[in-house]
Formats: structure tokens, C-alpha cells, sequence
């Protein structure tokens, strides 16, 4: 079977102590809340979205290690990215942990998962994937909302 | 000592015989299903392999065999919790539907606005859920038992709020916090509140002599699954005045008496409410999963897991100390052997993770008790649950794989 290692990368575990952007954002901000049903995980993504750029973003909830450091790093990478760019991103993540295909259209244009990419090894621990992709969802929640 | 011979009843459960990367199989997670024994299994593969048929509508005699393993199944089902009479058993899929059909079927036809159930802080879904859809439904209202601090009921308030009370529906045994509740008590003030008494026993009969005569309950629940029998099949039983006034709850074939085009008459107990094909051949199952039960004793098993359970929660503290926060109960008297955790604040789902390395198998998450969690102000917690294949050599095991967690997590 895969090792810990594959799945507790260093990166994680330090996103997972010390989450970044965390806390709440006031209204206009977007609001969505995302559970995951088997195991209670929450995660809360407050969203400013300003003439189609994330101007900001804050995250909340409780949830394991994976489930936080998913939403801490990612809350990084979207942050400043206009509304396409964060598309594309949350496509590619989602491919990246095999729930999503990327066609040759997608893989043309450039997306740099970053820190992102120290999730690759959650693949191999398939129970795990709803605990990566839980704060991408909610995300994707929020952004509908801000760009109805 | 230990009361049971462990090492020979564990050569009984093919599965434990298992090894993953070479490691001996730690199943710690009975209170989500049990294991099965050799002699469910040769049961079932028995009956498909020689004496499958459909029952009680088929003349030959391959039929009459069937019926006849089924209806002794039942037979053994009564004995095991001691039901007066034999059709007072009712077949279900699971344990969840047993208490749906008791909301339903008993519920509406005796429910309405402004009525109330009262539940407990401590159930699980299935005896929560069912309740709500009722509530939002009939009108009906929901009262509460609170927990005490150490995750028992605390009854202080509870004639005032069985005070008008129509049914009063509570499990036997947490299965989060693994106290076992005072039934015979909590029945007698259901019914001097003019309540009725449901109990439900998913974790409880797996684990102890079941006696619903002496607890004076009205019904009870509990699922074949959890007691060494096949997943697929559960039992309601309840009292037969009570299940004879009841309409009946799913419709089709073998649960009428005559249908027409403007109407059906229901059959007699229990086929009023054993719609369609029932579960043959996990009913057989479950039968010898209860005379496998009853061979090693129900007294024995509970005794054994009084002691592992003692020495868990002994094991557990003395190395951890204030590092392992165990819901629930401290004294083995009026608890199981199952025990919620937390552990130097290490998510659930990361511990099972890792307890997963040295396949040590516990559940992680909320229990399908929400409410609890909420309650114990916890999202989440592990659950090492034991039963009689386990032994205190697995809860050194445990031990030491929580060990090994602080190596990652230990910050």
C-alpha cells in the first residue's frame, strides 16, 4: 500500500497547522457552506468577486488534515485571479484528483497548481479524495453566486 | 482471565485469519457490522446450494424446506430476546426500517398535531430521523432527554417531559458513547406516562442476554448485521395488541388476505407486514448467527467484553493520560466495550489513517449521530468498538498505532 509519506507531504501538514486566510468576510462577500455527509468535514468560503477578479477570499470550518490544507492552499491560489483562471484552476485540480478529464483544450492552456500539486498523493488514498475536493466544491458554490 | 476462549472463537471467523502487508487484521469496528462465522456462512451457502425456494406459497416440498428454515429462524429469534410469541416478529430490511415501520405504521395511525415522542440526546439517525419527517408531517412534538456529564441519561426532568408523552422511543446502547441505558426503568415511566416504550436495540442485543418481557417494552429494533448475521435483514418485534391494531406499513404481495379492485384486507402476523419476498437466505443467516451466539452464551460474551472494556479504558489512560479525551461512561457496569475518542487534538479521519498502517480497522467520523456530536461539541470522533473475537492483546495494538500517529502529528 502507498506510504504516509505520499499523503502527509510537509506542505500539508504546514497548511494544516497554520491555515491561511482564515475568518469571515462581510456582504457583499459570497457565502457558501459545503459538508461532507459521511464524516461531518465543513468548510465556509467567503468570496469578493470585483469586475471579475477574486479581490479576496476567506475560509472556514474544521475538518481533518487534507480537508484544511485543501481549502488553506487554495484559498492562496485563487486569491487575485480573475474568474476564468480560477475555472480553469478548480478543472484542473479536480483532474488532478481524477474525478474530472482534461481534454486536449484544457491541457493547452497553462494552470500552475503550485503548492497544489503536494496533493497529487492523496490520489493514491481514494477515501480521501471528497476530503480534498470539499472546499473546491464550495468554492465553486460561491463563485456562482457572486457571478450570477 | 478472560471468560471466553478468544483464540477459538476467532478461528471460527474465516476473515480474521487475514493478514494485509503481512499484519494480522485488528477489527475494531463492530459497532458499525460485525464479523461473520463460519457457521453463518455455511448456512447460507447451505440453503442456495440445496434447499433455496421461494416461501409460504409453493406446494412441493423444496418449498416447504425453505419455509421451514425461514420460520425457524424466527423461531430462534424469539427465543434470543425472549418475545412471547413467535409472529410478534416482524422481518425488516435493517434496524432502520424497523423503526420507520414503527413510525409509520404506529405513528400516523396515532399521532397528530400537537402530540409528542420523546427521544434522547443519545440516538442515532435512525431513531431521530424517521421522528422529524413525522413531525413535519403530523405536527407532532419532539422532546429531549438530556446527557449528564459523564454521557449518561440524565432523568431528573424525565416525568416532566414524558408528561403527555404518546411514545417515548430510546436506544438500549449508545453507539457513540457506549452507555448502556436503565431500559426497564425508562419503559416503566413511558408507561406510567401512558407512553408506549420503544426500544431500540442495534447495540445492544449484539452484546447482552436481550429479555423483552422482563424490560416490559412495547417494541424493539435491532439489526441481524451487528450480531455475527448477514447484512440485509433486520427485526421489529413488537406487542402483539399494538401490531394487530396497526395498519400496515409497506404494500405488495404476502402481506394481504384477499385483494380487489376496490380494496385488500390485510394477513395475519407477521406477513400484515412482511410485503414481497423477504430475505431468505439472510434470515437463515441470522438464525445461525443467534444459535452460534447462544452457544458461547450471551452472559459469557458480555462478561468478556466487560472485561476487555476495563482494560481498555484502564490501558487507554494510563498511557495517554490527558492526551485521550474517552466519551462516554467510566464504569464498565453501564457501558460496552465501544469507545469514542480524542486524541491530542489529531483529526478522526488523519487517526484512522494512520491506525490504517498497522490495519487496525476503527470508525472514523460522526456515527450518523449528529445531534450527539453536537452535544459533545465534537464534528467528528474515532470509535474502536470490540466484540467477542477481540481481546486485550488488540487493545495494545491500539495503543501503540496511536503511538505512531504523534510521529505526524505531533505538534
Amino acid at each position: 500500500m502507498p506510504g504516509l509519506d505520499d499523503l502527509y507531504r510537509e506542505i500539508i501538514l504546514d497548511h494544516y497547522r497554520s491555515p491561511r486566510n482564515r475568518g469571515e468576510l462581510p456582504p457583499p462577500a459570497t457565502h457558501a457552506v459545503g459538508h461532507n455527509p459521511l464524516c461531518g468535514d465543513e468548510i465556509e468560503v467567503y468570496l469578493d468577486v470585483r469586475d471579475g477578479v477574486v479581490h479576496d477570499i476567506k475560509v472556514g470550518g474544521q475538518g481533518c488534515s487534507i480537508s484544511q490544507s485543501s481549502a488553506s492552499m487554495m484559498s492562496q491560489a485563487v486569491k487575485g485571479k480573475t474568474v476564468d483562471e480560477v475555472r480553469a484552476l478548480v478543472h484542473r485540480f479536480k483532474s488532478m484528483m481524477s474525478i474530472e478529464e482534461l481534454d486536449d483544450a484544457d491541457a493547452s492552456v497553462e494552470v500552475k497548481l503550485g503548492d497544489l500539486e503536494a496533493l497529487q498523493g492523496v490520489v493514491k488514498f481514494p477515501v480521501r479524495i471528497k476530503c480534498a475536493v470539499l472546499s473546491w466544491n464550495t468554492l465553486t458554490e460561491a463563485l456562482s453566486q457572486a457571478t450570477p | 482471565m478472560t471468560a471466553l476462549d478468544v483464540a477459538s472463537i476467532r478461528k471460527e471467523f474465516p476473515i480474521l485469519s487475514r493478514e494485509i502487508d503481512g499484519q494480522p487484521l485488528v477489527y475494531l469496528d463492530s459497532a458499525n457490522t460485525s464479523q461473520k462465522p463460519r457457521a453463518v456462512i455455511d448456512a447460507m451457502v447451505r440453503c442456495m446450494e440445496y434447499s433455496y425456494a421461494p416461501i409460504n406459497r409453493s406446494a412441493y416440498r423444496l418449498a416447504a424446506e425453505a419455509t421451514d428454515a425461514f420460520e425457524g429462524a424466527r423461531s430462534a429469534v424469539r427465543r434470543f430476546v425472549n418475545a412471547p410469541k413467535a409472529h410478534e416478529l416482524v422481518f425488516t430490511k435493517n434496524a432502520t426500517e424497523a423503526l420507520n415501520l414503527v413510525a409509520f405504521s404506529w405513528g400516523r395511525a396515532n399521532l397528530g398535531r400537537g402530540d409528542v415522542v420523546v427521544l434522547t440526546h443519545m440516538e442515532h439517525h435512525a431513531n431521530i430521523v424517521p421522528w422529524h419527517m413525522l413531525a413535519a408531517e403530523r405536527g407532532i412534538e419532539l422532546r429531549w432527554v438530556p446527557l449528564t456529564p459523564d454521557g449518561q441519561l440524565d432523568l431528573t426532568d424525565l416525568p416532566r417531559l414524558l408528561d403527555g408523552a404518546k411514545a417515548f422511543s430510546f436506544t438500549a446502547m449508545s453507539n457513540v458513547l457506549g452507555t448502556i441505558t436503565p431500559v426497564r426503568e425508562l419503559c416503566a415511566a413511558a408507561h406510567q406516562a401512558g407512553a408506549i416504550a420503544i426500544v431500540d436495540g442495534c447495540q445492544y442485543v449484539p452484546h447482552n442476554v436481550t429479555d423483552v418481557q422482563a424490560w416490559d417494552a412495547d417494541f424493539l429494533a435491532f439489526s441481524s448485521h451487528k450480531l455475527c448475521g448477514p447484512s440485509g435483514i433486520g427485526v421489529l418485534w413488537g406487542r402483539e395488541s399494538l401490531l394487530d391494531a396497526m395498519p400496515p406499513f409497506l404494500g405488495g404481495g404476502n402481506m394481504i388476505a384477499d385483494v380487489r379492485l376496490d380494496g385488500f384486507t390485510t394477513a395475519e402476523l407477521p406477513a400484515k407486514f412482511e410485503a414481497g419476498t423477504p430475505p431468505i437466505v439472510e434470515a437463515i443467516g441470522l438464525g445461525a448467527a443467534i444459535e452460534f451466539l447462544e452457544g458461547i452464551g450471551m452472559t459469557e460474551i458480555r462478561r468478556h467484553e466487560m472485561q476487555v472494556a476495563d482494560y481498555a479504558l484502564r490501558t487507554l489512560t494510563e498511557r495517554f493520560g490527558d492526551d485521550i479525551t474517552i466519551h462516554g461512561p467510566t464504569n464498565v457496569e453501564v457501558r460496552g466495550a465501544t469507545f469514542s475518542f480524542a486524541f491530542r487534538g489529531i483529526h478522526p479521519h488523519d487517526l484512522s489513517q494512520v491506525l490504517d498502517q498497522r490495519n487496525v480497522c476503527v470508525r472514523a467520523g460522526h456515527h450518523c449521530a449528529k445531534p450527539l456530536m453536537r452535544v459533545l461539541g465534537a464534528s467528528a470522533t474515532a470509535r474502536a468498538s470490540f466484540y467477542l473475537y477481540n481481546d486485550e492483546s488488540e487493545v495494545d495494538v491500539l495503543a501503540d498505532a496511536l503511538d505512531s500517529a504523534t510521529d505526524i502529528f505531533g505538534f
